[in-house]
């Protein structure tokens, strides 16, 4: 425990814009993988456990796409389009099948592809660490906000997210199609009656859930390296940020990726050691007092 | 499995259930019978991998088995059930490196530590719906195996425990002699299964399967569900760190992939193989899992593949494990044979 450094990083207002920015690093981009999982979760009421894996691809993508074409806007679409398609294959030729089964099948379904996607990507790039490099056009000195340290690229990575955060809450409450995601999520027999073909709706947040996570993979590229299996980790983390939230719920997506963020980034300084457990023990505190989330309606 | 399934198999089961009395005598014998015939295995074959395989099997089964009064009993499916076998194998070579007790105290004690912990973490994980469940008690496992892999001064980190675990002989037994290693992990497997099939056919155990089918009857009628299922994820997590124990004995050392998530797929992945609606299912799986994973692993660098591809095959195609097929055509023959005899 080092609480020094802790209470010393409070104290000057250097260290607090950095640690806030890198929080805030960390929370957009679990909030992108979280808000997919938790769509995914409300409409389908399915968990996609093999959630983490559209962000190793999104990120394997973009990789790809930008050591081909060098240019960084194609390398997000690559990597957002790419794992859109596959969601959607994912789930019309597999995941339709388990919909209504045990949770068992589910999990067993889900626990096969991980293993078969983290060897597919072993074989198509190999087994050992990769990196995308920062594009040339961010290669510029960082700002420097109240004698803290802001790279430009996080402020690029926060807007992208922040705005598809935007887009995402306005198109489901605003919007035609999202009128009948949220009723396909309350009651999906009505809706096929109504002659909506329920099953593209499924199709369709699928790919949405697996595009935003192949977007934050994109996005997360040039500062991460990059590893078969890296996708588990921030799975098990967007899994904490939903139960956090509330399931299905997507302000609470927001809100928990944003305090997971910044526990993750304030708590390496207090706790090196301990960082992940202090994830874990705010989880079971909201757990015990709030089993539905801080967000969460009681889920049917 | 859906409750059609369930229905189906238990039909399939009527005949077996409506004789099943509790009858630890003749459990009793049969365990004994089959201690007796494992214990004469090395007189029969001085193979080693044969035996090694049977130490194997000991360890996973007896995790495998405990997942099953989990999943296949009580309904509640762990993800994070792995979490007791590497804290068992951890619990057991900490205290053998750092402590030089004897084997049966460090055992004691390892399953005291593992209740102590199951019963945390239980306690906040039985109240919640399954597919919370699932993903928290997968958290669960997640922190211990970050744990290991932070704590680097008291559990070597990535690196695992390592120099051997000290197994010094007690009451005439040498574990760092391979034969008597074999007869102490075939007994532990023994025991193990005849008490798990103990509480399985209590009362307790038709009591869980009874919330397993139905929990709000089940409260009803005035059981604590609660108690219940926490009840049973410690007794399950006691023979689950049971396996880690054997596993670090056979290893003579334990590794973080002990603690790690993929444990517990495969403990899943097993029960579906064997089959949950019966007792032995999981060990049948077991040993169907061993064969498969060595032969793929020697095979094929890539066999996440070739498992995956397994598992979407037994979970999309068959929906259903090995002996429940088994049980099923054993009923038919014995219902055509009722047919003609009547």
């Amino acid at each position: 425990m080092d609480l020094d450094t802790l209470t010393g990083c409070l104290a000057s207002s250097a260290c607090l814009v950095t640690q806030t920015t890198s929080g805030f690093i960390i929370g957009m981009l679990l909030f992108l993988v979280a808000v997919g999982l938790t769509l995914i979760f409300g409409v389908l009421k399915v968990v996609n456990f093999s959630h983490g894996a559209f962000y190793m691809f999104g990120a394997y993508f973009a990789m790809t796409a930008y050591q081909l074409t060098g240019s960084f806007a194609l390398a997000m679409l690559c990597g957002a389009a790419g794992t859109a398609l596959l969601g959607l294959i994912f789930e019309r030729v597999f995941m339709s099948r388990v919909y209504g089964r045990d949770v068992l099948m589910q999990v067993l379904v889900c626990y096969a592809f991980v293993l078969i996607f983290d060897d597919v990507v072993r074989m198509i790039w190999g087994p050992e660490f990769k990196s995308m490099g920062m594009p040339a056009a961010f290669q510029v000195p960082p700002l420097f906000i109240a004698g803290g340290v802001v790279p430009p690229y996080y402020l690029l990575l926060i807007s992208v997210a922040l705005l598809a955060a935007i887009i995402l809450g306005l198109g489901l409450s605003r919007t035609r199609i999202g009128k009948v995601i949220r009723a396909a999520a309350h009651n999906p027999g009505m809706v096929s009656a109504l002659g909506i073909n329920t099953g593209l709706i499924y199709g369709g947040v699928f790919a949405l859930g697996g595009m935003l996570a192949g977007l934050a993979g994109a996005l997360a590229a040039p500062v991460r390296s990059l590893t078969p299996g890296m996708g588990f980790s921030v799975l098990i983390e967007s899994f904490i940020v939903t139960v956090i939230g509330g399931m299905g719920s997507i302000l609470g997506a927001l809100i928990g990726a944003l305090l997971i963020g910044m526990i993750r980034s304030f708590g390496s300084l207090g706790f090196p050691l301990f960082t992940e457990g202090l994830m874990y023990l705010f989880m079971v505190i909201v757990l015990v007092s709030r089993p539905t989330g801080l967000f969460g309606k009681e889920v049917a | 499995m859906t409750e059609l399934q369930a229905e189906q198999a238990s039909k399939v089961l009527d005949n077996s259930v409506t004789q099943a009395k509790p009858r630890p005598n003749r459990d009793a014998l049969i365990a004994l019978a089959v201690f007796v015939v494992l214990a004469l295995l090395p007189m029969l074959t001085s193979s080693k991998f044969l035996l090694d395989f049977v130490i194997r099997c000991a360890a996973y089964g007896l995790f495998a088995t405990s997942l099953n009064l989990l999943v296949g009993y009580t309904g509640l499916t762990s993800f994070g059930h792995g979490m007791f076998f590497g804290l068992g194998a951890y619990g057991f070579g900490l205290m053998m490196q750092k402590t030089g007790v004897a084997v049966p105290v460090a055992f004691v004690a390892t399953l005291a530590i593992t209740f102590v912990v199951a019963l945390v973490i239980g306690a906040i994980c039985v109240r919640l719906k399954e597919i919370y469940f699932a993903f928290v008690t997968l958290a669960f496992q997640m922190l211990i195996h970050s744990t290991i892999l932070s704590w680097v001064s008291l559990t070597g980190g990535d690196q695992g425990l390592r120099g051997g675990i000290p197994r010094p002989p007690f009451l005439g037994i040498d574990l760092s002699n391979h034969l008597h290693l074999y007869i102490v992990s075939c007994a532990l497997l023994v025991i193990g299964l005849f008490l798990m099939h103990q509480i399985a056919q209590s009362p307790f155990g038709y009591t869980l399967r009874m919330i397993r089918d139905n929990a709000t009857r089940a409260s009803f009628i005035g059981i604590d569900v609660w108690r219940a299922k926490l009840t049973i994820f410690v007794l399950a997590a006691l023979f689950a760190s049971t396996g880690g124990i054997i596993m670090a004995l056979f290893v003579s050392g334990a590794y973080p992939e002990f603690a790690y998530w993929t444990i517990s797929g495969e403990g899943i992945f097993i029960n579906m193989l064997g089959g949950v609606t019966t007792f032995l299912g999981p060990m049948v799986g077991t040993a169907l899992f061993l064969i498969l994973n060595d032969t793929v692993t020697r095979v094929t660098e890539y066999h996440g593949i070739v498992l995956g591809i397994v598992i979407l095959f037994f979970a999309i195609g068959l929906r259903k494990g090995l002996m429940d097929f088994v049980i099923e055509w054993y009923a038919q023959r014995r219902e055509r044979s009722g047919e003609r005899a009547s």
